[in-house]
């Protein structure tokens, strides 16, 4: 549509003017990101738009309509992280913010906070650190420790709107990038703005584009990676799906400064909103002429399309990636050659994570010093880490680098939820690894971590409580990794399954110390040995459990699973001293395990017991004790 | 049973036979029949001039295809770390003990099926799984049986 640069500037303008007023008026936001609309978000919207519709509401309607020109005041928009208290509504002007909304609260949230301009106590959300409920997302402490950057305007970004996008600024980049830089200038910004890549091994950006830049061919590709098949971490969708059109514009960006003409964003299909999302964003952004034939009449051409991957952990793996987009077997290649020198169809293709892209706009939009302002020297900028675990919060947040572990847990989640000491935090995925307490003070980035063998990944945080097995959590990895790696390589294929099975002897408290011996051994082998990232990665959990969580495993080696997460090493007795004799765990033993008679302790038979747990559940006065 | 390739042709039809495009043909196929029957990779094979080995070996690759065919609500439960955390296995002893059948399996009348998998995304919400493309959080066992009860009902209901 735009025949110019300068067309499309004076309508962004424009735009940014309409959402500063809209921001004013009465409206309701609900969150329809997966999680909200897991939990119903999607009929509280349907709720809202049908009442608001409703003519005895009309007080309401008139308060709407003067400022807003008859616009729907009923809006949804992407996930704010909180997503484990969806849905959420948010009441504009005033930003009040409701938790687990439902349908049947809508009528309320109406009457008290748009007819009457006050908020629903009982729906509001509490913070955890404080305990105190909080009218706006904003004062709660949880945010206040965050620094909001790619996923700005939070609550109040409409995920569907390029309108919207504009009004934020969207596509300025873009426009600036066009009509103000040559291909060059913009690779030279990226790279001074010390960008590291966002999918897990911390590549500096600027490199790899200028690498691409600098390949010849007769046509390149621009690629978004956005498989996400890190077991635990959801950043990329929650992006994907809130703010479609900034990983677009990175990417539109990017294709420019390297001279690609075509793109690919490949996502997941198990990713079904934000394939919908991103699609739509294509559409929108063709419509207005930043994609497609001669953008903004520049000359410049880029096609964009969806690719859905089919569900492989491996497809992460950019050269398996690559492979899987032509459509084969996603089976990791060696490298060199480097898929910025040849990739897709033996073309040189430039590959980055979807948070890699949605950095690019903003670099371009505050200048390299402004950029670097957040985060630390070498690792500049925010992360989006998904957290979970037994926390008080959990969902997605966003903090500079340079935040440390303790921090993130206690400052923002609010520690621990089951009142449980936090025994060690998970970070990077499964080939990431466990740390221990004396680790929580480093301060969260590439370099700082990678120093203790641990790596930021791609910003998956678990919590891990006392009473989680770490020897299990390694085996949990493990089976991971064992199902998928890809299987072209011995080490990672068979090394895996060996570890596997030597780590399940420990959880079954067959292992031996020549076990402990040989996992140590063979978890090297893999990391030197082998093809691609999953295999040299998948020993990770092994090695920095058996570093700092060794005495776990040296008790398993003697029976004992310290925390009685391990089934066939627990053990449920009979505390004699406590013991009443009052027969209730006997009568509800489903395998008459347990004896007795009047007076005297009961006992059970540990021959016949199945470690069911219902006798400890039974026992009003807690004689009954889990030992492992 | 004889099968028309109407909709695989429509299929092929929608990615313009593009060779490249085998894998979102073949999500296609999987949705349609909700797996991937031997005749179809037989027939997109010739359509395409792609050897059937090499279709099946993709067809294998991946999570989301199956060549057996799927129930008419497709279970998956999530095992990612969140979820494995939070109790999945939990769930899945509550699907075999409410439908009996055990992942990778479909029930006698292919009404379900029930499949482990990496992770939904959903994972704030652990322990999660997707029924037919919906997503489920925060179960247990209870809340688990009760979500299978009902589906169980609906059909029930269909029916009548
Ligand atoms: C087994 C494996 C899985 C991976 N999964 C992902 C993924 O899901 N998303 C991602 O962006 N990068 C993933 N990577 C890293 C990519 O190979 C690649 O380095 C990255 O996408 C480059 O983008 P960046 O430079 O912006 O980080 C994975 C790597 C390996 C070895
Ligand atoms: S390391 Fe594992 S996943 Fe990577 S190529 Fe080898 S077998 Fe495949
Ligand atoms: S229920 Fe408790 S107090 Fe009663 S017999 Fe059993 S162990 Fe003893
Ligand atoms: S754990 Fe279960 S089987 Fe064992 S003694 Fe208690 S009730 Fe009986
Ligand atoms: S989906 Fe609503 S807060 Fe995450
Ligand atoms: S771990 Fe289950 S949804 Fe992510």
């Amino acid at each position: 549509m735009f025949k110019n640069p300068l067309e499309a500037f004076k309508y962004i303008e424009h735009q940014e003017e309409i959402r500063r007023e809209k921001l004013k008026q009465l409206s309701v936001y609900v969150c329809v990101g997966t999680g909200c609309t897991a939990n119903g978000s999607r009929k509280v919207y349907e709720k809202f738009e049908e009442v608001l519709k409703d003519r005895n509401l009309k007080v309401a309607l008139q308060r709407i309509e003067e400022g807003s020109e008859n616009e729907n005041p009923v809006k949804k928009t992407g996930c704010c992280g909180l997503c484990s208290l969806g849905p959420l509504v948010k009441i504009l002007p005033y930003g009040y913010t409701y938790g687990h909304v439902k349908p049947e609260d809508v009528e309320e949230i109406i009457e008290q906070s748009l007819v009457n301009g006050k908020p629903v106590e009982r729906l509001l959300l509490t913070d955890p650190i404080s305990n105190k409920k909080v009218e706006r997302l904003e004062d709660a402490t949880f945010f206040k420790n965050q620094t909001f950057y790619i996923m700005d305007a939070i609550g109040t970004s409409e995920c569907e709107s390029i309108e919207d996008y504009m009004g934020r600024g969207g596509y300025k980049s873009l426009i600036k990038v066009l009509s103000e830089m040559d291909p060059k200038s913009v690779v030279e910004t990226v790279k001074s703005s010390g960008l590291r890549g966002r999918g897990g091994g911390g590549f500096t950006t600027g490199l790899k584009w200028e690498a691409a830049f600098n390949s010849k061919g007769e046509r390149k590709f621009v690629v978004c990676n956005g498989d996400e098949g890190d077991p635990g971490a959801f950043m990329n969708r929650t992006l994907l799906e809130r703010d479609p059109h900034s990983v677009l514009e990175g990417m539109i960006i990017a294709a420019y400064a390297i001279g690609a003409d075509k793109g690919y964003a490949y996502i997941r299909a198990e990713y079904p909103i934000a394939v919908e999302m991103f699609n739509k964003a294509i559409d929108d952004a063709k419509k207005f002429g930043f994609l497609g034939e001669n953008i903004l009449g520049t000359g410049f051409n880029l096609d964009l399309e969806v690719k859905e991957g089919a569900g492989a952990f491996v497809c992460g793996e950019e050269t398996a990636l690559l492979a899987s987009i032509e459509g084969k077997r996603g089976v990791p290649r060696p490298r060199p050659p480097f898929p910025a020198q040849s990739g897709l169809w033996g073309y040189p293709t430039l590959l980055n994570n979807v948070e890699t892209y949605a950095n690019v706009p903003k670099i371009i939009r505050d200048g390299v010093e402004n950029y670097r302002k957040r985060g630390v020297k070498n690792s500049p900028g925010t992360k989006m880490f998904s957290v979970t675990g037994p926390l008080k919060l959990t969902g997605i947040i966003e903090i500079e680098f340079g935040t440390t572990l303790r921090q993130v847990i206690e400052d923002i989640c609010g520690g621990t939820s089951n009142g449980l000491k936090l025994k060690a935090i998970q970070i990077g995925g499964p080939s990431g690894a466990c740390l221990s307490e004396e680790f929580f003070d480093l301060p969260l980035d590439y370099d700082t971590l990678k120093s203790v063998d641990a790596m930021v990944g791609s910003g998956g945080i678990v919590a891990i409580t006392d009473d989680r097995c770490m020897v299990e959590v390694a085996r949990f990895f493990l089976d991971f990794t064992k199902r998928e790696s890809c299987g072209k390589c011995v080490p990672c294929r068979e090394g895996t399954m060996q570890a596997y099975t030597i780590l399940e002897k420990f959880t079954q408290g067959k292992a031996t110390n020549e076990d402990l011996e040989n996992l140590e051994y063979l978890s090297n082998i893999i990391k030197t040995a082998s093809l691609c990232g999953l295999g040299k990665t998948a020993p990770n959990p092994i090695l920095s459990t058996l570093k700092l969580f060794r005495d776990e495993y040296i008790e398993h080696i003697e029976g004992k699973c310290p925390s009685g997460m391990c089934t066939a090493l627990k053990k449920y007795v009979i505390n004699p001293d406590l013991c009443k004799s009052c027969s209730l765990c006997a009568r509800f033993c489903p395998q008459g395990a347990i004896s007795g008679e009047r007076g005297k302790p009961y006992v059970i038979d540990q021959e016949k017991c199945v470690k069911c747990g219902i006798c400890f559940d039974k026992c009003k006065f807690n004689a009954i004790e889990l030992i492992g | 049973m004889e099968r028309s390739f109407e909709k695989v042709e429509d299929i092929l039809k929608k990615h313009d036979y593009d060779r490249k495009k085998l894998i979102k043909i073949l999500l296609d196929v999987q949705k349609e029949y909700r797996h991937i029957p031997k005749d179809v990779v037989n027939y997109i094979s010739v359509a395409l001039g792609i050897s059937p080995a090499k279709i099946f070996g993709v067809a294998t690759f991946y999570a989301q295809f199956s060549l057996k065919p799927k129930g008419e609500y497709e279970i998956y439960i999530c095992d990612g770390t969140a979820c494995h955390m939070e109790g999945s296995m939990a769930l899945v002893k509550a699907i075999e003990e409410e439908l009996n059948i055990k992942p990778g399996e479909v029930t006698k009348d292919l009404k379900f099926s029930l499949d482990k998998v990496g992770c939904l995304g959903a994972c704030a919400l652990a322990p999660a799984m997707v029924i037919n493309g919906e997503v489920y959080g925060n179960l247990n066992e209870e809340k688990t049986k009760e979500i299978l009860k009902k589906l169980k009902e609906r059909k029930a209901d269909e029916n009548v």
